[in-house]
């Protein structure tokens, strides 16, 4: 924990920093008649975070925080597994968003997910796995003519759109 | 007499068939998110607003605020039966619903909490249909100092009063409103903050990629890791007679539920305050104010009546500075007020004047979704501790997917989804680190009325922050929130000062 603290510190104050920097690309001072300039916000903001993460890093010195005076790991061997299976498998659906459309990747993460994380039976597996998707399409697609990416599935859609829309 | 009759438009407008029938689905919806463990009213809001893009601005706000209402009432279902907050709003309701739960006592416990919500939802309710449109009126001659001003003081109660660590809670509202000034300079137009100049930073960040990513998929992963294993549920024992007896018992605990409903509702208005601290302090109060303190923690009616009565109090509360000043009280009021600014409103004192249905059929639907929530709510009390064993490998995937659908509808670019889970999973990592959260939510509400107000400001007096002090409504607000910023460092110092007194 007392490592990730300091980490995180560091690694926001970096971030702080490259939004100053971004932020100086636009007048950061003040413009005579027009107040001050369009940069001004957001350096100033950036800054007071920056001013922010060296508190954090004063207070890890002292051991003021809990997080900064922790023996505890960031994360156990619980936390971890589940954070990579979940959190990796969110990614690829989003990934796959790209591939196959929103509707087949949310087909593939909820049988990964109910069947093989949660390990419920198949039949309960694909019951929610298919409808959600259908559901999913009547209600964007139809209802809110809203069109989702299909990615590589679009012609599969194609005669759906001639009978519903 | 004109309150009442904008009032009685209001109901004309609550109660046409589109409208009662999105109160009831809500309500519905949000007691099924109140219940459910890790999930909350700011949950069900962020994920389910980009649904609300099919009906009109009106309806749309409805349905959120029922299930705003809704998951207060539910919130206590799962706090008892389970022993884990339905939401952070739930938690002092743990505190003696438990005890009741575990003791054969958890139909006393739910009656309770679903009654004591009815009436801090009604006091609440008619405490804000006198107060909002005298507010609203004296908001309407608000300039850009006040609105600043404003602004500064709902950050200020963050600072003072949220209870976090101060540089990491300053932090969170900096980034939140650097998000909001992402896109384009909105005075000059020029772009701004266009990261690795990536074509989706050229516009800015829509409010709900980060509230959903941070209240979707960051709580998931938050409790797919603090609900290890599943808990085990109390057994509920219902029947007429019994719901007759326990309603008998409640009206002992009438004091309390007085005093918390008026707590709630004025903890509710200070900005950023919101729910959760308002039922703690009325948990606080009723125990203090107790003839017997002792009873509190071990199965006290009233240590159930009071968190339930204040946490509906401030979520009505909480809407009256959203609609008034266009400032949110509560983080899911930010996430309303944000919507409002989707459905092309422009929230503040105006509204009451431009957009008297707007405001009033709110008003109105208030009532009728207190009233719809108490009665599902005692109605299908069996209902509801069956969804609670809904497994939680079928709910999360489920959220996830409405994460992915929510996060891309309001721009319809997959570049926001990918922004979504960084900011998920971005969120869960600090959050571990005792970062809050709700901040940086509301900073990117409010980035967008805070900097042109300042700008604007500036402007006027010349580059000087003098009248922020000087302008008689304005500078006791200025005042009042710098005190609350430096209020942590007051109490540091009195603790140093009392230490060394104790040491010596």
């Amino acid at each position: 924990m007392r490592r990730a603290e300091l980490v995180t510190a560091v690694v926001l104050a970096a971030l702080s920093i490259y939004f100053m920097w971004k932020s100086a690309e636009l007048e950061i001072g003040w413009i005579e008649d027009e107040g001050p300039g369009g940069g001004a916000w957001p350096f100033w903001l950036a800054a007071i975070m920056l001013a922010c993460c060296g508190w954090t890093i004063v207070n890890w010195i002292r051991r003021t925080t809990p997080a900064s005076d922790s023996d505890l790991p960031f994360m156990d061997g619980y936390a971890r597994k589940m954070f990579l299976l979940v959190g990796g498998g969110v990614t690829a659906m989003v990934a796959l968003v790209h591939i196959v459309g929103m509707y087949g990747s949310l087909l593939v993460f909820l049988i990964y997910y109910i069947r093989f994380l949660g390990q419920h039976s198949w039949v309960t597996t694909l019951t929610i796995a298919l409808i959600t998707p259908v559901a999913t399409f009547f209600f964007f697609d139809i209802a809110m003519t809203m069109d989702l990416p299909k990615g590589y599935l679009e012609p599969l859609f194609l005669p759906l759109y001639a009978i519903f829309l | 007499m004109e309150i009442f009759q904008h009032l009685m438009g209001g109901f004309l407008i609550a109660f046409e068939p589109l409208n009662l029938g999105l109160v009831i689905l809500g309500v519905v919806l949000g007691l099924f998110i109140g219940a459910m463990p890790g999930l909350g009213s700011v949950n069900g809001v962020a994920i389910l607003l980009p649904v609300t893009f099919l009906v009109p601005p009106t309806s749309a706000i409805i349905f959120l605020a029922a299930i705003y209402y809704g998951a207060m009432y539910g919130g206590a279902i799962s706090s008892i039966m389970l022993g884990i907050p339905g939401a952070s709003t739930a938690v002092a309701t743990t505190f003696d619903g438990r005890p009741l739960a575990l003791s054969g006592n958890a139909d006393k416990a739910l009656i309770a909490a679903a009654v004591a919500s009815f009436f801090g939802g009604t006091v609440s309710i008619l405490l804000f249909t006198g107060f909002a449109p005298v507010l609203a009126s004296i908001a309407l001659d608000f300039g850009d100092f006040e609105i600043f001003a404003l602004m500064l003081l709902a950050f200020a109660t963050f600072i003072g009063l949220g209870g976090d660590d101060i540089p990491k809670t300053i932090f969170s509202i900096c980034i939140g409103m650097v998000f909001s000034a992402v896109g384009f300079d909105i005075i000059s137009g020029e772009p701004r903050l266009v990261f690795l100049d990536l074509p989706g930073f050229s516009r800015p960040i829509n409010f709900l990629v980060l509230a959903i990513g941070i209240y979707g998929i960051g709580e998931m992963l938050w409790t797919i890791e603090t609900t290890r294993g599943s808990p085990t549920m109390s057994k509920a024992v219902l029947s007429v007679e019994r719901v007759l007896s326990n309603l008998r018992e409640l009206l002992s605990t009438w004091k309390t539920a007085v005093m918390a409903s008026f707590l709630g509702y004025f903890v509710g208005i200070l900005p950023a305050a919101g729910a959760t601290p308002g039922s703690l302090m009325a948990y606080g109060v009723a125990k203090l104010t107790s003839k017997d303190p002792s009873k509190f923690g071990k199965g006290e009616v009233a240590g159930v009546v009071a968190p339930e009565a204040a946490n509906n109090a401030a979520s009505t509360g909480s809407m009256l500075p959203m609609l008034t000043l266009g400032i949110p009280g509560s983080p899911t009021t930010a996430i309303l007020l944000g919507g409002m600014v989707i459905w092309g409103l422009t929230p503040g004192p105006r509204l009451f004047v431009e957009q008297e249905e707007f405001v009033w059929g709110l008003i109105a639907s208030l009532y009728a979704a207190n009233l719809f929530a108490v009665l599902i709510n005692i109605g299908f009390i069996p209902l509801f501790l069956w969804v609670l064993k809904t497994p939680f490998t079928i709910l999360a995937p489920m959220i996830f997917v409405l994460c992915l659908v929510g996060g891309f509808a309001p721009t319809r670019s997959l570049h926001d989804i990918w922004l979504m889970l960084i900011f998920g999973i971005g969120g869960y990592l600090l959050r571990k680190l005792d970062y809050p959260l709700a901040p940086a939510v509301l900073a990117i509400v409010l980035g967008p009325i805070a900097e042109p107000a300042l700008r604007q400001s500036l402007l006027i007096s010349d580059g000087s922050f003098a009248p922020f002090f000087t302008r008689p409504i304005a500078g006791p607000i200025t005042i009042i929130a710098l005190l609350l910023i430096l209020l942590p460092v007051f109490k540091y110092g009195y603790q140093r000062i009392k230490g060394r007194g104790e040491t010596q």
